[in-house]
């Protein structure tokens, strides 16, 4: 299943909510009048929160009137970039950085426990509904390799004992706290010695 | 001028110009599949790469301005590994279908690959395949073809104005689609096909028909409407197989309508291969000689103001002169060519062209439309203004309402006292107009043929006479006729003075008082019919053939030689690309026939006189193909009278037009699909 | 060895704390009215006294690109756009700055803006670093708060605004014509240069584009004087830089050093060494993936600055440190670059486009002991024909770690190819075996 092929079951209308209208129009504050269409990527950003963290058809043509721009030019926005979810994902959404940094700290293996714990599949809901689960190119946390983000949080420094307890309790509805999962502080350097051909995650 | 130097050789180039376009002043021909003089640069294919003086990279040539003094060098090793490298790729993903493939003999991609082509593949890998996208009636696509130039996708978003072709997705998985598959809805989507370097888009109708080296190729001009678009005819033994634009800058740059296109099937169904005469009430097939004695014993029996003749829509000088003339040795002057009541003041020439001329559209800063929807009554013109709309955003304005245009104009009224105030310069639009420097009035027929249509056009040209804006390197004032034949019949002089003036034929008609009706190539001549005695002589069993008694074929426009003259006042000439079908007899035959038989020899016409004479009797004529010669308007102040009137544009049947779109089952499809879209009202 | 006194990024670790407060004690907005007083020409003079290049990976001279801008704003008004749309792989340094020094940031924002006469600034923030964002949002309102920004920010009587704007997910948005066209509202396809952004860029505006690090450390510079940080570090590669040591190290980190540091003493020292020992390591990735990867041999004595990479066709890029082991199959570390090239390419001009892809094919099958001897110099080939070929760098960036990989593990390909051609057996090998995989096993 890719989050970028049109999903069968479609709301037929969609509206900003009220919240969601006025910050729309701060928005659009930002940028030059006649360069409305620079809100578009925000406004897909607003729309998939708004609907459980997908995008309908609805959605792209509301913004599109919204901006004046035509259907097309949004929905070749939303193919073009790798964030807009065209179909709807888990309520917790996992997302495991496989390129290279992450991928020689063990990467693989999460990708591998992500596959036991929550779906086989990438993109296909967890049995219960709430989570989902991707591979997807450097999230730009290399050096707390490896790591996953979980909707909109980086859970780094991750080993295969502590990925376990990420994923089960997410499964249970229940996120742990994002951040580093060797308690360092941040980036910084740490004094640690490791053998050779050890496991990182 | 600037230079620059091209393999060695010194070659002065205009400040603007890239260096491809250097390059083909030089002679010197550049590889490339992205760039298309009429479309924005893309720089994607890379095709086009060239070797620059103290560059260690290639540069692609379509996107690099030329500038003073650069050294350009396109026969090196190094251009050409750079451009084989590029070909690799494209091929690499390309199917190698050709013998399947409908673009095999004009395919770009074919082309240039036998120049930087390798033998043999080396790629692999398993090839991509991307799945078949719907584009409507007119494109067959074949998406695991494309090279992803995104020619198609410019042409909708710039030239067509429907931005409705886009890439989705991204990398290797970018594909080339409409907006979720839906048909384009434009009338210009087809000219996408030809844009298409590869096999990607390609013509559905002409979908697996014939090889372009099979065809014979016909230069000519297209009938379906008034513009005169420039066209090639593809033909194979008699059949046409398609229909091409031909590049001509004045007038359909390098498109041309779907209808112009697409309208060809139509000149194989419906047609009429012999004389067919009315008896027990339908129409039966007979020879020549039955249907001129009947012809022959009605105009004997009938008083020669009781008979009426009717040219219609795609009728081509010559004839139309012939039959002029046939008209004259039967004493009868009730000709008419007009369809419906509109205003046509014949004395000077100005009154009835688009004086502007359509590349004029690119040079003017003001567009005001009067009653006239372009974008169905000249596609190709219509195209012009978005042209200029985008690239020099002209304004432009209309008097009531014609709906989508392709590009945004403000509407200032829809009465004709809006028109009024403007010329008594009551309105902040009256300063716009006075202040603009090359400003454009289009009148539509659609206001012509209002009540107030006299006064109207007749205080338009007053007022732009009087404030200098009909002059000879300027004249603001334009007619948009809708037919092909239009100007032509009235540089002819087709029209009676009366009829001219007092719609005689029309009040003749509706009142009955014509016992013959002699229909030639008319079919959209609405009327009751009650006892006249009709002749149809056409290509189409269509409206004018149904109420006909008897029925004379004669052959389309692609079959037969003939003059046209499109609103600019451009003659052009129509050239036989195939022949008639069946017993079909070109139409001054048809009449010499009829003239014979009345025993007047004397009168008989030969084509070449015919068209002889029609030159001469063309006014302001310069040359074929040109713009006719100016001369001053004498500027006879016509007296008018106002008259309140709503300004209605009159939606035309667009893919419906004329008896041979009528005909063509392609026509019908595009009919449907934009009715139905219309009528689900898809918000778009 | 950087001296602590000469530590710009002294938060790097948040030890101190993001917030303005505890920033304006690290000295942040520290005289910035009187620096914005001396002139657009004497910042742009002291930017380039110090020697201060790029940070985001080509290394072009900050002074010079400011100098294109237009003198006098014309007609159109000028821009100012902070490239922190990180997200070459092995690079995460912007994130730090975000997230613990923003004030070093928001400040750098608004003396370049005044020096290229720009009243608006974008910072274009990769869409994952959404916390990140929503900190430098604070950070910004804070600043407002000051009256550190907004009109007659500082009170220096330049009126300065900054927005963010969240990208999406495209590395390509890091080239800044692509971003540019993202910030416009379109697809991040790099345009056509010329002409160059510093005289058409956003919404068709001169516009400056730098990165974070870059404009982050111009305060600092103009505080302390160019000729201070032209001290630090080699000749012509001054200064002090981020650098982010990642991979099979025992430690990855951040650090902040002098350009030019031996890349030995930064691994041992800081990152405490590669994972079995110095002996253990196999390659190096300099300066994010993009950039040639090292061998050992050249390891030992390389030192980190731009231009003793380029030497040894290499590059600094980013100075996103990836450090690869001898436990790591080299092969498949790069056929999972060549994957993230291919996934990232815009598709827009063709040698990238087909050719990304083909690069991975073949670098899969290597990994996988399934191609033969005559694929290395087809890879080979392949690589040469996208490498200055394309709109944009990203050819280059795709190209030249598999050349990098062909350069110094040539034998240990060979040792995994075959003489028998592919097509004796069948091989199924999927088009697509991507994270965007369609339905159809082989579709």
């Amino acid at each position: 299943m890719s989050l970028k092929q049109v999903h069968s079951e479609q709301p037929k209308e969609f509206k900003f909510s009220n919240e969601n209208l006025i910050k729309a129009e701060e928005i659009l504050k930002r940028y030059p009048e006649k360069n409305r269409k620079s809100a578009v990527m925000p406004f897909l950003y607003l729309a998939q929160r708004q609907n459980n963290n997908w995008i309908p058809l609805a959605a792209l043509k509301y913004i599109a009137k919204y901006l004046s721009m035509p259907y097309i030019s949004v929905y070749e926005i939303a193919t073009f970039y790798t964030m807009y979810n065209l179909a709807p994902v888990g309520k917790h959404f996992v997302q495991v950085c496989t390129t290279t940094p992450c991928l020689i700290r063990g990467a693989d293996k999460i990708v591998k426990l992500c596959k036991e714990k929550i779906s086989p599949n990438e993109n296909k809901l967890s049995k219960d509904g709430i989570c989902s689960w991707m591979e997807v190119e450097c999230l730009g946390a290399c050096v707390s390799a490896p790591m996953i983000q979980i909707n909109d949080d980086y859970y780094e420094d991750l080993d295969e004992k502590s990925t376990i307890e990420i994923l089960d309790s997410l499964i249970k509805d229940k996120p742990l706290k994002p951040g580093s999962y060797r308690g360092r502080k941040n980036t910084a350097p740490e004094k640690k010695q490791l053998k050779n051909g050890e496991n990182y995650a | 001028m600037p230079k620059i130097n091209i393999n060695g050789q010194e070659i002065e180039f205009e400040k603007g110009m890239t260096v491809l376009q250097a390059c083909e002043l030089a002679h010197v021909e550049i590889p490339r599949f992205c760039y298309h003089e009429k479309l924005s640069i893309a720089g994607n294919c890379r095709m086009c790469l060239v070797e620059m003086e103290k560059s260690s990279k290639p540069i692609a040539s379509c996107a690099m301005p030329a500038v003073e003094g650069m050294n350009i060098k396109t026969n090196t090793a190094f251009v050409e590994k750079a451009r084989k490298g590029v070909m690799e790729f494209l091929l690499a993903n390309h199917p190698l279908d050709c013998p399947v493939c409908d673009q095999g003999g004009e395919c770009d991609l074919q082309d240039q690959s036998m120049f930087y082509g390798i033998d043999k593949s080396r790629f692999v890998e398993n090839k991509r395949q991307v799945k078949e996208k719907y584009m409507g009636p007119l494109i067959k696509t074949q998406m695991t073809r494309c090279i992803h130039c995104t020619r198609c996708v410019r042409f909708a978003t710039e030239v067509a104005g429907v931005p409705e072709i886009c890439a989705i997705g991204r990398g290797e998985n970018m594909e080339i689609t409409t907006y979720l598959e839906k048909a384009m809805e434009s009338e210009l989507s087809a000219n996408v096909i030809d844009l298409c370097p590869v096999g990607a888009l390609t013509s559905k109708p002409y979908a697996f028909e014939a090889r372009p080296w099979e065809l014979k190729k016909t230069e000519s001009i297209d009938v379906m409407d008034a513009v005169g678009s420039n066209i090639r005819v593809d033909s194979y033994n008699w059949e046409v197989k398609r229909i091409l634009p031909r590049l001509n800058n004045e007038i359909n740059e390098e498109w041309i309508s779907d209808k112009t296109r697409y309208s060809c099937d139509g000149l194989l169904k419906q047609r009429l291969d012999a004389p067919y005469i009315k008896k027990d009430n339908r129409l039966q097939k007979s020879s020549w000689e039955e249907a001129i004695d009947l012809v022959f014993n009605k105009i004997k029996a009938i008083n020669s103001n009781e008979i009426a003749g009717h040219i219609g829509d795609m009728v081509n000088l010559e004839n139309a002169l012939a039959f002029k003339k046939l008209f004259k040795i039967l004493n009868s002057n009730n000709i008419e060519f007009r369809e419906k009541k509109f205003y046509v003041n014949s004395s000077e020439k100005i009154n009835y062209l688009f004086n502007s001329s359509i590349r004029g559209i690119e040079d003017s800063d003001l567009i005001l439309l009067i009653g006239t929807n372009p974008r169905h009554e000249a596609t190709m013109l219509n195209a012009r203004i978005r042209k200029a709309y985008v690239q020099k955003k002209t304004p432009i304005f209309s008097i009531g309402n014609p709906g989508d245009l392709t590009y945004d104009y403000t509407i200032l009224g829809n009465k004709s006292d809006d028109i009024k105030k403007i010329l008594n310069k009551e309105v902040e639009f009256s300063k716009k107009l006075l202040s603009s420097k090359k400003p454009i009035i289009i009148i539509g027929e659609s206001t012509l043929s209002l009540k107030s249509g006299k006064y109207i056009f007749e205080e338009v040209k007053n007022f732009l006479n009087k404030n200098n804006f009909i002059k000879k390197d300027w004249n603001a004032l334009n007619f948009l006729p809708q037919n092909a034949s239009t100007v032509g019949l009235i540089d002819l002089k087709i029209l009676s003075k009366e009829n001219e003036k007092d719609y005689s034929f029309f009040k003749k008609l509706n009142n009955s008082e014509f016992k013959l009706l002699y229909l030639l190539g008319s079919d959209n001549l609405e009327f009751k019919k009650n006892n006249e005695f009709i002749i149809y002589q056409g290509s189409h069993g269509d409206r004018g053939a149904e109420i006909a008694d008897v029925v004379l074929p004669s052959p389309a426009y692609t079959e037969q030689n003939g003059l046209y003259e499109n609103l600019e006042g451009r003659i052009q000439e129509c050239k036989k690309a195939s022949y008639p079908i069946g017993e079909a007899l070109e139409d001054w035959k048809i009449f010499n026939l009829i003239i014979k038989k009345l025993n007047k020899t004397e009168d008989l016409s030969t084509f070449n006189l015919l068209r002889k004479e029609v030159l001469n009797s063309i006014p302001n004529f310069s040359k074929l193909n040109e713009l006719p010669v100016y001369k001053d308007s004498f500027n006879k102040n016509n007296e008018t009278n106002f008259i309140s009137d709503d300004i209605l544009i009159k939606e035309l049947d667009y893919f419906y037009t004329n008896s041979i779109s009528r005909a063509s089952k392609t026509m019908s499809e595009c009919r449907q699909i934009t009715r139905s879209s219309k009528k689900t009202g898809t918000d778009n | 060895m950087l001296k602590p006194e000469d530590k710009i990024f002294t938060n790097l670790y948040n030890e101190l704390g993001w917030e303005i407060d505890n920033s304006i004690k690290r000295n942040d907005w520290k005289e910035t009215k009187n620096i914005i007083s001396k002139g657009r020409e004497w910042i742009i003079n002291e930017v380039k006294t110090s020697e201060l290049r790029g940070r985001g990976g080509a290394g072009f001279s900050t002074g010079l690109k400011w100098s294109f801008a237009p003198k006098e704003v014309g007609s159109r008004p000028h821009y100012l756009v902070i490239n922190a749309d990180e997200s070459e792989p092995g690079t995460c340094k912007d994130r730090d700055i975000l997230r613990f020094e923003p004030q070093k940031l928001i400040e750098g924002c608004f003396i370049a803006g005044y020096a290229v006469n720009a009243h608006i600034c974008y910072i274009y923030i990769r869409g994952e670093y959404l916390n990140e964002g929503k900190r430098l949002q604070e950070a910004i309102n804070q600043a407002y708060k000051k009256n550190f920004l907004g009109k007659n920010a500082c009170g220096s009587g330049w009126d300065f605004d900054i927005h963010i704007h969240y990208g999406a997910g495209a590395y390509i948005c890091g080239e800044e014509t692509a971003l540019l066209e993202s910030m416009e509202g379109n697809k991040g396809q790099p345009r056509l240069k010329p002409p160059f952004p510093a005289l058409v860029g956003l919404y068709g505006c001169p516009t400056i584009v730098n990165n974070v690090e870059t404009i982050a450390v111009v305060p600092t510079i103009l505080r302390r004087g160019g000729k201070w940080f032209a001290s630090i570090g080699k000749p012509k590669n001054t200064g002090t830089k981020i650098f982010c040591i990642s991979g099979n190290v025992n430690s990855p980190c951040n650090v902040e050093e002098e350009m030019g540091i031996s890349l030995k003493e930064l691994i041992e020292k800081y990152a405490g060494g590669v994972v079995g020992g110095w002996e253990n390591l196999q390659a190096v990735i300099p300066g994010g993936s993009s950039m040639p990867l090292l061998s050992k041999k050249i390891c030992d004595k390389i030192t980190m600055d731009f231009d003793s990479l380029i030497e040894n066709k290499s590059g600094l890029g980013t100075a996103g440190i990836v450090v690869i082991n001898k436990d790591q199959d080299i092969v498949s570390c790069m056929a999972r670059i060549a994957r993230f090239y291919k996934h990232e390419s815009c598709g827009q001009c063709t040698p990238c486009r087909e050719g990304s892809g083909w690069m991975w094919r073949i670098l899969d099958r290597v990994a996988k002991r399934k191609a033969t001897f005559r694929d290395i110099d087809l890879l080979s080939d392949v690589t040469k024909q996208i490498e200055g070929h394309t709109i944009c760098a990203f050819g280059e960036g795709s190209a030249w770690p598999v050349q990098g990989l062909l350069r110094h593990f040539r034998k240990e390909i060979e040792s995994r190819c075959r003489e028998e051609p592919l097509i004796k057996k069948k091989i199924d090998n999927p088009y697509l075996v991507d994270q965007h995989l369609l339905e159809n096993k082989n579709a």
